[in-house]
């Protein structure tokens, strides 16, 4: 009975939402940047094999077909990319990693705390404190750069997001009642274009504790991250 | 003659110090300086593009000539994975992506809220004990929680929230939490999609995302 209910409120919802849910994690998630350069497909933040270091993974462009890997998406020089950290857990950036192309090579900046502006959706690149830069990367030739313990790479990598969307939509729209078994990952074999950045943890200032009542006393970063174009 | 003695003083003169430079070439084109040309030498040499940098071999210019300047104005916004795609309504999506994070709960909670019912109609508590009011609250301020140490996940079977690996099944734990009820076992041909790992391997080192498909 409740199941059945459900079914319903989803069967009736269907043609709405269907329309609204196009891609996820966040790939082609509103109209505006649906299909633009300023698109972030995903984001990811974790410890990494230096467990000094976290590691950041911005995805933008989502769903590149196998065969069209970079001539169909480039990173555009008009987008900034900036991962935010909030160490207090005020909901607000203290401190900013910035990403930005020209030419062949994409450059990042900080982790410094953001310049402020008049309005809190505009940023300007504190340019005075680049930490470093990498040619970018094509799908045969991996570049990656070092410096001051930060490591660096942007460019066309498999999409690692996974996620049987097909049938989540079929379930959505009143044509299925549940998930098949095996499920379909909507995202074989497709890539995305990359941006990661390894950061030593002591660039990053503390967390802090009671921000994840589910990690009550482990200290966390609140992080994020925008995409931003030059006016 | 004395005139004539200084012209030809002066020719010699020329000629040597010609010599001399022709000689200085040849050595140049032996290979020697620009086989030696190294990024931390101080010299611009080989095919550097400045002093010690750009060309094949050395990191690229950080040249003052590149023009960072500007003011680059919000179009999209993410934290965690899915929020303003499943809970976003249309409408407000592109509102959701330019709101900073400590205006998203007064600007969208009551709205994913709604959503939410509308997903599952039944929608009690979840697995966490998160309340519909809850629930909601913790999702609409879209930012990621990372582990100052320790492990980094989304959901592995112990840790909640901790962070996201590439390896992380984020859509079964929504999944979970959306529709699980109270203990998780709830409505269980929607708590899974059965895609449970990513379709190419992680690397165990950076750049840790797996290489792209070439064809």
């Amino acid at each position: 009975m409740k199941k059945t209910k459900i079914l319903a409120a989803i069967g009736g919802l269907g043609l709405i939402i269907l329309s609204v849910f196009l891609i996820a994690a966040d790939h082609i998630d509103a109209p505006s940047v649906a299909g633009t350069s300023s698109d972030i497909a995903d984001f990811y933040a974790f410890q990494g094999a230096d467990t000094n270091n976290l590691v950041f993974v911005v995805d933008v462009q989502g769903l590149i077909a196998p065969g069209q890997p970079t001539d169909q998406a480039i990173f555009d020089e008009n987008v900034l990319l900036e991962i935010n950290i909030d160490n207090n857990n005020d909901l607000v950036e203290d401190r900013v990693i910035q990403i930005i192309k020209r030419d062949s090579t994409m450059y990042f900046f900080g982790p410094v705390a953001p310049t402020q502006t008049n309005d809190p959706l505009l940023s300007v690149i504190s340019s005075s404190n680049m930490s470093g830069s990498v040619k970018i990367s094509t799908t045969t030739d991996l570049q990656t750069s070092t410096t001051n313990g930060m490591q660096f790479f942007a460019g066309p990598r498999e999409d690692p997001f996974f996620f049987d969307f097909t049938q989540f939509n079929e379930i959505l729209a009143g044509n299925a009642t549940g998930f098949s078994n095996p499920g379909t990952d909507t995202f074989l074999e497709t890539n995305v274009l990359s941006v990661v950045i390894e950061v030593p943890k002591s660039m990053l200032g503390s967390g802090v504790v009671g921000a994840n009542p589910f990690a009550a006393t482990t200290a966390v970063y609140n992080v994020w991250v925008e995409a931003k174009r030059k006016q | 003659m004395h005139m004539k003695t200084y012209k030809f003083i002066t020719l010699l003169v020329v000629i040597c110090i010609s010599l001399l430079m022709v000689q200085c070439k040849d050595s140049d084109d032996n290979g020697n300086v620009i086989g030696m040309a190294a990024c931390d030498d101080g010299l611009l040499n080989g095919d550097e593009e400045g002093i010690d940098c750009g060309g094949s071999a050395c990191e690229p210019c950080l040249t003052t000539t590149l023009d960072f300047s500007g003011n680059y104005m919000q179009e999209d916004q993410m934290g965690r994975p899915g929020i303003n795609t499943i809970l976003g309504t249309t409408g407000m999506k592109d509102a959701f992506n330019v709101t900073i994070p400590s205006e998203m709960q007064a600007a969208f909670q009551a709205n994913f809220q709604a959503n939410l019912m509308l997903l599952n109609s039944g929608y009690t508590t979840n697995a966490l004990g998160l309340d519909a009011a809850t629930f909601t609250t913790m999702l609409s301020k879209d930012v990621l929680w990372v582990a100052e140490t320790g492990n980094t996940t989304y959901f592995n079977g112990t840790e909640i929230l901790t962070g996201r690996n590439l390896t992380d099944d984020v859509i079964d734990t929504s999944l979970l939490l959306i529709y699980g009820g109270p203990t998780g076992v709830d409505n269980p041909t929607l708590t899974t999609d059965f895609v449970a790992a990513n379709d190419a391997v992680f690397l165990n080192t950076f750049p840790y995302v797996a290489n792209p498909f070439t064809n």
